[in-house]
């Protein structure tokens, strides 16, 4: 039963909040969402003992959602490793960040709901991470989406926020598409949608063909690459990756926990969980990592010009992501896994510290706009650095173990597209290493440029935000290094038991201990190479930033614009679905349905019996001619139908 | 309780309200109270009964159940004969659930003739439900073209402004279908030499008939329905009928063209069903994203939500020539949970047009402040009608189109993308009118809903986290008749071999 509980206590406090917020007040809609997810983290613990070290994985079924010819599916928690550990990070993070919007959004003049929207999100988060059956994951999967929107758009007031929580959902709905056929394409194949079931049989269907679109292929590429278009959506890869900077609108302790800790992680997972498919689908698993890869690079480049503070961590967890996906794609699951949690601390800290700094500067993101701040809050500034070493990889940090196992599994891989990905990361890691510490240079030193009202006002946030601060930055410090061993070093195999399939042949982790030294030793290499960089051009030679923007402006201009991206879906999409809309309305139904349908039958009607009464004229004279031409016709028609 | 003509009773008992409302007599207001408690009364009682059907059904069987059958024209062959199976049975509970709903969101805003206008509705509900009951081709045809007169009367009298160009769109539309309907029902008879449905659910009819009579009742349902292009009649008679009007009309009146596909033509014209399914598969998909699109475009709440239904009823007609036993009950599903959430959002927009009288986009924004529980029910309805899991909209579309994958992946494909589409609507029509700043003059002292409102809403929000979280309660109901029904069609199918007709097609 603990397991249903873990699920359900943020439910109850969404509910509680959401309802009776009014009655409860603002303090009590915060104790409550704050203690039952406290709770439920608690218990997440209890299950992580139980399930991850001691291996009682199990599932427990709560009652039949649907069950229609041979589909059947419950709703079920699944509990495996793999479960088990989404559940802790889900939990613990998500406490934390509740704990720390008590203080981040007290002035807040809606509190009770956006600790209900905090509180519905984490529970369609668990439902997803535990789900035992597609079709459940789908249900967590668009409930993370539909809070997602919720809490972009709680400013609601803002045009922008709006604006950004619709195209959430609708990119993410684009991804949903694929991620659904995948569903149907699954049932279809195996006849079942639960995990155990599938995966049972996936061995069974490897040379299975079928046709998709009038594409006759292999079964389970096709399947694995819709599933992991649903994937992309979610996490926010290359071509399905524009909401995620929009969503930085939102609250920024959404930011953290959502836009970068939990949700976009679950394209990840779901790539993980579905690790017995994707295996035998090595195309798909290719398609993955190329995708991957290409999205740590291209967001990377991105971060580089970006000047709100909040987007450039945003385009660091696009870039992230992207490396957790192509460490998927080389069958590094458990690697993929170990760096989305140690990346979930360290960017929540991130975003986190942003929105400390964010509230000490009177809300402005712009980093243009800071600078000279770093005496002022110390304790922000401090975990920023811890979070910033973090992300790019420093020993002994987490993200270090993390990001270099997933290098080195993608050079030991020794596939094309292993060292594909192996280059491009590295490449990132460069430029990780280089837009972190541009944003800490920015942001906290150099000369103040906020005017001085702004600069009089600046202050350490109160302790209810700076104690998750520490508490995070204690994992982002120490998470590398305690799950290393249980994660993708030795005991991985007696950790991960069954949740991960890595067929023999395919195990990139164990390949990627044996790379040569000089491939664990360049991550390393490149980071400290992009930290020096940024420290001559934002420290010791202010002027050389925008001397080298003067020289290649186009390219500047093409990264700061985020290569178009958003020009262009508006141009192939919005625009043409709007007017062809308004079009086939006005046309399509006005003119040809209802002018040639009713309305012109009608008309014609009309003009007809008009015509008809004109011959009622009332003359008895033109009667009587009308009645002999009659008679005349008659009597022609008769005596020629005789002679003939 | 067997022993009880329980469909009969709840068949006609409305006509016993009616009989009630006819004899008050004294001041207008009195009359107007009266004739208001009468007609709810009235409708809440015949819901009580009729839930004994909902307790009384027995699940697992897909035999006819409550029947009833009398004699009525003995020498044509000709019987009242009344019962309903897995299919019909939840039409007739969606039916005298709305019927009290629309009751008690007109009490306000209609103030004239309201005697007649709560009479049209309760012999509404004496037809819908006898048209969902009715096992007799003649008593079916009654009923089904009977409902056209007061649904005629509700929009043409207590309508908006182009009441009766719109009136007489519905009123030709339907006809015109109708006349088809009867020259099958006719033709059937010659044939078969009955009207029993039963019986004629049993006879084969030869090949050469069946895509005649496919094509007669096709023009009708499809009308009903509707499916594109003879949608255009719908977003008229929505914008102008009254709240309540719009209700039954979407809630019920759409699903009897559903009905009429899944009792008439697809079990009894089977080949010629096979023969044109990718002719109503075509037709589906152009009505989910042609409407889709058309939505978007819209300025008008009420048309926005019309066109919609177009949408979502293409999923109802895609599920249904699926013939395969998720698309089915998925249309079937389908159909409940539009019923429901349709209806729902007719009424949401009722409750702000009562208030400012009008139903552009533009008028409104940023209600949330001033509404906030309005909001929030707005807000499960819009989730619901973008087919959101945990909400009756999921389960239906997610059946259908299961379905359609396994018939046909490139229909599953397009009609999945309608979902981008049916989404993207919803939330801009969401945002316009609720989220945003309260700037105009008119909002500043809009109330939020008042107690009887909530009474209205309260159940359907139920409906639709019931229907979405534990819809087995009511796939169960239907699953052994759709079993059934696609086990006769394949029977009939094999036997005529393989669907000769079909085989017309090129493959595909």
């Amino acid at each position: 039963m603990i397991e249903v509980a873990i699920v359900l206590l943020p439910l109850a406090g969404a509910i509680i909040a959401g309802f009776f917020g009014r009655l409860i007040g603002n303090r009590g809609a915060q104790l409550v969402t704050c203690c039952l997810l406290g709770l439920s983290a608690i218990l997440s613990i209890v299950i992580f003992v139980d399930v991850a070290l001691s291996g009682n994985t199990r599932v427990t079924e709560i009652f039949t959602w649907i069950d229609s010819g041979d589909l059947e599916l419950s709703w079920a928690v699944k509990l495996d490793t793999l479960s088990a550990v989404m559940l802790l990070v889900v939990t613990v993070i998500s406490t934390l960040i509740h704990v720390y919007s008590i203080g981040y959004m007290a002035h807040d003049k809606s509190i009770p709901r956006f600790f209900a929207y905090l509180s519905l999100f984490t529970f369609f988060m668990l439902a997803l991470v535990t789900a035992d059956n597609f079709v459940q994951m789908f249900f967590g999967w668009e409930g993370v989406g539909l809070a997602s929107y919720l809490l972009i758009g709680f400013w609601y007031d803002r045009p922008s926020a709006n604006a950004a929580a619709i195209k959430a959902f609708l990119v993410n709905r684009v991804g949903d598409v694929g991620f659904a056929l995948g569903i149907l394409g699954t049932f279809v194949l195996f006849g079942v949608v639960g995990f155990d079931q599938v995966f049972g049989a996936v061995s069974g269907m490897a040379d299975t063909n079928f046709v998709f679109i009038g594409i006759e292929g292999h079964a389970l590429t096709i399947i694995c690459i819709l599933l992991f278009i649903g994937a992309m959506g979610k996490s926010a890869q290359l071509g399905l990756h524009t909401w995620l900077p929009d969503a930085m609108e939102g609250p920024t302790p959404v930011s953290a926990l959502i836009h970068a800790a939990t949700m976009v992680t679950a394209g990840v997972f779901m790539v993980v969980r579905l690790s017995p498919m994707f295996e035998y689908a090595p195309i798909a698993l290719q398609m993955v990592t190329y995708v991957g890869a290409a999205t740590a690079l291209f967001a990377a480049t991105v971060a580089l010009t970006q000047t709100d503070i909040k987007r450039v961590i945003a385009y660091s967890t696009c870039s992230q992501l992207g490396y957790m996906f192509f460490a998927a794609g080389v069958s590094a699951y458990s690697a993929a896994i170990f760096h989305l949690m140690t990346h979930a601390f360290f960017k929540a800290l991130l975003f986190l510290a942003a929105g400390s700094v964010i509230h000490a500067m009177s809300d402005e993101q712009d980093m243009r706009k800071m600078g000279g701040i770093w005496r002022l809050i110390p304790v922000t500034y401090g975990v920023m650095w811890v979070g910033s070493l973090a992300l790019a990889g420093i020993p002994p940090f987490a993200g270090f173990f993390s990001k270099d196992m997933i290098l080195e599994a993608a050079y030991g891989a020794a596939s094309t597209h292993g060292m594909f990905a192996f280059w491009l990361g590295v490449a990132a890691a460069f430029m990780t290493a280089f837009y972190s510490w541009r944003l800490l240079l920015m942001t906290f030193h150099g000369q103040p440029r906020a005017d001085a009202k702004v600069m009089a006002h600046v202050h350490e946030s109160p302790k209810v935000m700076l104690i998750p601060l520490l508490v995070l930055a204690v994992g982002a410090v120490f998470a590398g290094y305690v799950g290393y061993e249980a994660f993708v070093g030795e005991g991985r195999v007696d950790f991960w038991r069954a949740a991960v399939l890595v067929l023999p042949g395919n195990d990139a982790i164990a390949a990627g201990h044996h790379v040569p030294t000089w491939v664990k030793v360049i991550p390393l290499v490149m980071a400290v190479a992009g930290i020096g960089l940024a420290y001559v051009m934002y420290m010791l030679r202010p002027g050389l930033p925008a001397a080298l923007v003067a020289r290649v402006r186009p390219l500047y201009l093409f990264l700061l614009n985020k290569w178009y991206f958003d020009e262009l879906y508006d141009a192939i999409f919005v625009r043409p679905a709007r007017s062809l809309g308004a079009n086939l309305w006005r046309s399509g139904d006005g003119a040809l349905i209802d002018g040639v349908g009713p309305d012109g039958i009608a008309a014609a009607t009309r003009s007809l019996a008009r015509r008809a009464s004109r011959l009622q004229t009332g003359y008895l004279y033109h009667y009587a001619f009308a009645m002999l031409v009659g008679v005349a016709g008659l009597i022609s028609w008769y005596l020629f139908s005789q002679v003939g | 309780m067997s022993s009880w003509p329980i469909l009969s009773l709840v068949t006609f008992l409305p006509l016993v309200g009616v009989l009630f409302i006819l004899f008050i007599r004294g001041e207008s207001d009195v009359v107007a109270r009266n004739a208001r408690y009468v007609a709810l009364w009235t409708s809440l009682i015949t819901f009580v009964v009729s839930l004994s059907l909902w307790i009384g059904f027995e699940r697992g069987t897909a035999d006819f159940q409550f029947v009833e059958k009398t004699e009525w024209m003995p020498g044509l062959g000709i019987s009242y004969h009344m019962g309903v199976d897995g299919i019909s049975v939840l039409f007739v509970l969606l039916s005298t659930l709305l019927t009290p709903l629309c009751v008690i969101a007109s009490w306000e805003a209609i103030k004239t003739r309201v005697k007649e206008y709560m009479i049209a509705f309760l012999v509404l509900e004496t037809l819908m439900v006898g048209m969902f009951c009715a096992l007799d081709f003649m008593v079916f045809y009654v009923f089904f073209e009977g409902v056209l007169i007061p649904m005629f009367l509700i929009i043409g009298i207590w309508g908006g402004e182009r009441r009766v160009y719109a009136a007489f769109k519905f009123f030709l539309y339907t006809l015109t279908g109708s006349v088809l309907l009867l020259l099958a029902l006719l033709a059937m008879y010659y044939e078969a030499g009955t009207t029993d449905i039963p019986t004629l659910l049993d006879y084969d009819f030869p090949q050469a008939m069946q895509p005649w009579l496919w094509l007669a009742f096709f023009a009708s349902f499809a009308v009903k329905v509707p499916m594109w292009p003879v949608h255009t009649w719908l977003p008229d008679a929505h914008v102008e009928a009254p709240t309540a009007g719009s209700v039954i009309l979407a809630g019920v009146l759409l699903k009897m063209g559903g009905y009429g596909f899944l009792r008439f033509s697809l079990p009894m014209l089977p080949d010629a069903s096979a023969f044109f399914t990718p002719f109503v598969f075509t037709l589906s998909i152009i009505a989910i994203i042609y409407t889709s699109l058309v939505a978007l475009a819209q300025e008008d709440m009420k048309k926005l939500i019309a066109y919609s239904s177009v949408a979502h009823m293409g999923f109802v007609t895609l599920g249904t020539f699926t013939a395969t036993q998720q698309g089915i009950e998925g249309a079937l599903f389908q159909m409940l949970s539009h019923g429901v959430v349709s209806a729902a959002l007719f009424l949401i927009v009722g409750v702000v047009y009562d208030r400012l009288h009008t139903r552009l986009i533009e008028r409104y924004g940023g209600l949330v402040e001033r509404m906030p529980a309005y909001a929030l029910t707005f807000m499960i309805f819009m989730l619901a009608s973008v087919g959101l899991p945990g909400t009756s909209g999921f389960v239906g579309e997610f059946l259908v189109l299961v379905g359609v994958f396994q018939v046909s992946t490139w229909a599953a494909l397009l009609a999945a993308s309608g979902m981008i589409l049916g989404a993207a609507y919803m939330l801009y029509l969401y945002r316009r009118v609720i989220f945003g700043t309260l700037v105009k003059a008119d909002l500043k002292a809009i109330l939020d809903v008042n107690r009887r409102e909530v009474l209205v809403f309260a159940p359907l929000v139920a409906l639709v986290f019931w229907m979405g979280l534990y819809p087995v309660s009511f796939l169960e109901i239907f699953s052994a008749s759709v079993t059934n029904l696609i086990a006769d069609h394949e029977r009939s199918l094999a036997a005529s071999g393989g669907g000769s007709l079909a085989a017309l097609w090129p493959a595909r």
